[in-house]
């Protein structure tokens, strides 16, 4: 399959468009499934969040479902899901996506729910004290109540990063969820939520042409406001090999996370790509380096994954970001021992780089990896959004299997190389609860 | 709070123009219906082949039904899984992953009370190469002596890991409230069981419940549904026995009762899950059923959604679901809240329960069901992988592709009538179920409640 070229539009309000069809305009093939995906990606995350307000980017988002002047609270789930089609919204480290899914004779529809909300959101007290109980649930399910929650992207970044913007927790404090206010929600939405600031993406079953019409008319009047200056959130590197524990009361086992430092995945996105190379050659599969080292040979651990990127996927963030390697082991295994083992492959990969055959394996899976993501138009959606966001270049999705294809065997040594005990963060989580497992 | 001139929120809600109407939806585009051969062959093997979408790969979805009513089955169940994919006569577990890798390829196994599932994927070119490494595990599989004991020892620890989880505490508890020792229960086996797995053990479980007959395959992506049946005609032809792989035994209906409180000690979060008995998918009724249940709390825009979330903030989440086995189908509620709200939780689930029951559902309510139904069926079945654990699923009840196709037409046709005739399967006396939290916080409402039984 050819990955078809995205167009692109930009309002003159600052609203940048992706629009990727499934077939060309003039093609007389019948193309994909009606069904259409349409993302809007703004320019802030959970980094740009100020000291007081730990998890407000993500509180903000789930605002942002509640209703806009022409619907009523609960009209947009109502609305998306009535047509067929499904919506969901994420907060990331650098940006916040919101995707709705539908038949494709929805489309007029959703871009009208995204419109509307860009251009005139309710924020209310009612909706905000009810969307801080529902977070600090979301926060209980998935990190207070349940073993290795946020483990790693909540644990590890305070241990290798020393800014607020780098360090702190995206989900939040509840003392800071509590303390937010309307007026926080006000002054954010007009700082960070411009459309000079935000991307819109449309794939699937659409008609160029006739996507763009239904673009402007629904978006063309929402006004321009002013852009923030993007900040940059860089720091130095670690000077020195960072430690500390983290108790966990329901985890029954140990557990270990290594924080590195990567190369700007914008301006040495080539580098940054080795990293991801390297990722792969170390723990993706039953032949990689780590899974044969450290679970089959020397049955140090339970699992080991190595991966570039804090929230679980590469090229997710702008610099800094973090390459983790995490591992979960029995109580007789001690840390150091873990630790010295991915020492030891990592310094026999930055020696003699990887085999011809394991870069070969890694370039196989990406490309076929990319192609299942893509049939997913949830996934096409939100990674052609995301690569215009941080990279400019909606295009780059497409490139990217012929330039991972490209990593050399001495650029991936180079990248072991620079994985260096003395400037990474160690994280080690410790459970506390009684010797039965966890906390029952 | 951070632009030091915003406008307030009041300012930001309304423009000059004022509110505006919802654009209507414009003609629906009919889809196409993938090419689709659906055949069984000679050694017993069911294959379903479907040419869909735009992407060079091939989805694989295997289904061999494998209960076991010994109490050692789970354990050995379990050991296979892991072990399955780890050599045979031709491959070591690295030459395995290797060749996969060459063709972009995946393979994965994991077991449960009912059937042994093996998915995978590979660049359509590959097909050949995903076939032959998993014919290759079915019929000369050798569980090597050293593979079976670090798997052994590893899933000591992962069912650890996995006991430790809420969410794998409250299922063991609701399967053994609702099915007490049938073998459905028995989802995650005993660590100390698991310790006496001997290689020679599961080989002979692989020669005993490993075959192709009553077994399913899927294969959905750019491929030639008529040319792959014959290439998995050709390459499994050496997957031959005379037994058929055992379906689970008939579970007993599940009937109404007290919830179950189950003491989790430091728990800052309860998990509510209940149940009720419905019918099988296969039912004329269950589109009605299917429907009913949207309402309820099967969708974000449901009663109960809107109701204990949106409302009261008391979740992050709470759905309705069904759990299908070929010849049965119940419902399954679930919700996760903390311990300070949960007895009020409780409440409004009997609330919304009782009230779907009694109250006819809106005419608004069953049309966005309706065509929720009907456009996710069309979104999730949209890619190569969606499609083909959809037909596996629907395969696995003794259905095909022609009852996806027919599933819309049979939605729009379900009556305002037949809906509120399903929805009274909602009784709040038809439910059973388990809370496990933190019983010190949780006992005392719970006990004023009532229908709550006590550690």
């Amino acid at each position: 399959m050819v990955e078809p070229q995205p167009h692109r539009v930009t309002l003159p309000n600052g609203l940048r468009v992706v629009l990727a069809p499934d077939a060309e305009p003039g093609s007389t093939a019948p193309g994909g499934p009606p069904v259409v995906g349409v993302s809007v990606h703004y320019d802030v995350g959970f980094r740009s969040e100020p000291e007081g307000r730990t998890g407000f980017a993500h509180l903000f988002e789930h605002l942002m479902f509640q209703g806009s002047e022409s619907l009523e609270k609960l009209a947009h789930f109502r609305h998306v899901q009535g047509s067929g089609g499904i919506f969901n919204g994420s907060t990331h480290q650098d940006y916040t996506d919101y995707f709705q899914v539908l038949p494709s004779n929805a489309l007029e529809r959703a871009l009208f729910l995204e419109a509307d909300r860009m251009r005139a959101p309710r924020l209310t007290e009612e909706n905000l004290r009810n969307q801080v109980d529902v977070v600090k649930e979301e926060i209980r399910l998935n990190v207070l109540n349940r073993p290795y929650g946020g483990f790693p992207w909540i644990l590890l970044p305070p241990v290798l990063y020393s800014t607020f913007a780098n360090a702190h927790n995206g989900y939040g404090d509840f003392t800071d969820l509590e303390r937010a206010t309307v007026d926080d929600c006000a002054a954010f939405f007009d700082t960070y939520y411009a459309p000079g600031n935000a991307v819109l993406t449309i794939t699937g079953d659409i008609d160029v042409d006739h996507a763009t019409d239904l673009v402007h008319k629904h978006f063309g009047d929402v006004p321009a406001r002013s852009v923030p200056e993007r900040p940059s959130f860089a720091e130095p590197a670690p000077s020195g090999e960072l430690r500390d524990r983290h108790q966990d009361p329901h985890a029954p086992l140990p557990a270990v996370a290594l924080g590195y430092r990567l190369p700007d995945p914008v301006g040495e996105l080539d580098e940054y790509l080795a990293n991801v190379v390297l990722a792969a050659v170390l723990s993706d599969g039953d032949a990689s380096r780590l899974q044969q080292r450290l679970v089959y040979r020397d049955s140090l651990v339970v699992d080991v994954h190595a991966g570039a990127g804090l929230m679980g996927a590469p090229l997710d963030a702008r610099d800094p970001d973090t390459f983790t390697i995490t591992a979960i082991h029995s109580p007789e295994v001690t840390t150091d021992r873990v630790v010295d083992a991915v020492d030891s492959e990592l310094e026999r990969l930055a020696t003699e780089g990887p085999t011809a055959e394991e870069l070969s394996r890694v370039t196989a899976r990406w490309s076929a990896g990319l192609h299942r993501d893509h049939d997913r138009l949830v996934s096409r959606t939100l990674d052609l959004g995301s690569t215009e966001l941080l990279h400019g270049r909606a295009e780059l999705v497409g490139e990217l299997p012929t330039r991972v294809g490209a990593v050399t065997a001495e650029e991936v040594a180079a990248a072991a190389k620079a994985l260096r005990p003395e400037a990474r963060a160690v994280l080690e989580i410790e459970p506390t609860g009684d010797a039965d497992g966890g906390a029952a | 709070m951070t632009s030091a001139t915003h406008r307030s929120a009041e300012r930001i809600g309304h423009t000059e123009q004022g509110p505006r109407p919802l654009p209507p939806l414009a003609e629906p585009r009919a889809g196409r219906q993938p090419e689709t051969v659906d055949t069984v062959l000679e050694n017993g093997l069911r294959v379903i082949a479907a040419r869909h979408g735009a992407v060079p790969m091939v989805e694989l979805r295997l289904r061999i039904p494998f209960a076991g009513e010994d109490a050692a089955h789970p354990a050995r169940a379990e050991v296979l899984a892991e072990t399955l994919l780890t050599g045979t006569e031709r491959r070591d577990r690295v030459r395995m992953d290797t060749d996969l890798a060459a063709v972009g390829g995946t393979l994965q196994a994991v077991v449960d009370p009912e059937r042994l599932s093996i998915t995978g994927d590979a660049l359509a070119s590959g097909m050949e190469t995903l076939l032959d490494v998993l014919t290759d595990a079915l019929t000369e599989a050798s569980y090597p002596e050293h593979e079976v004991s670090g798997e052994r020892d590893r899933l000591v620890e992962r069912i650890t890991v996995a006991r430790s989880q809420p969410r794998t505490i409250a299922r063991e508890e609701l399967q053994y409230h609702r099915y007490g020792d049938h073998p459905f229960a028995r989802e995650v086996p005993q660590a100390a069981d698991v310790a006496e797995v001997t290689p020679e053990q599961v080989r002979q479980l692989h020669r005993d419940a490993v075959l192709p007959r009553g077994s399913t395959l899927v294969l959905v992506g750019d491929i030639d549904p008529e040319a792959t049946v014959e290439t998995v005609r050709r390459m499994t032809s050496g997957w031959h026995a005379a037994g058929a792989a055992r379906e689970l035994p008939a579970l007993p209906e599940v009937v109404g009762g007290d919830v179950r409180l189950v003491h989790r000690e430091g728990a800052v979060q309860s998990q509510l899950r209940f149940s009720a008995q419905a019918v099988p998918r296969t039912d004329e009724r269950y589109p009605a059923l299917q429907i009913a249940n949207l309402v309820f709390g099967g969708y974000f825009s449901s009663r109960l959604v809107e109701n204990i979330r949106e409302d009261k903030g008391y979740t992050y989440g709470a759905h309705s679901t069904f759990e299908f086995t070929p010849d049965n189908g119940t419902i399954l509620v679930d919700a996760d809240t903390a311990s300070e709200v949960t007895a009020a939780a409780l409440l409004e689930i009997r609330y919304e329960l009782g009230k779907l029951a009694l109250v006819r559902p809106s005419e608004a309510e069953v049309e966005s069901a309706r065509q929720y139904a009907i456009g996710g069926l069309l979104t999730s079945t949209s890619s190569q992988s969606g499609l083909a654990s959809m037909l596996m699923n629907v395969a696995a009840l003794g259905l095909g592709q022609d009852w996806l196709s027919e599933h819309p037409d049979r939605l729009r046709a379900v009556t305002h009538q037949q809906v509120a005739d399903a929805a009274r399967w909602y009784v709040p006396t038809a439910f059973t179920g388990v809370v496990v939290g933190d019983a010190e916080q949780l006992g005392e409402q719970l006990r004023g409640l009532g229908g709550v039984t006590l550690p």
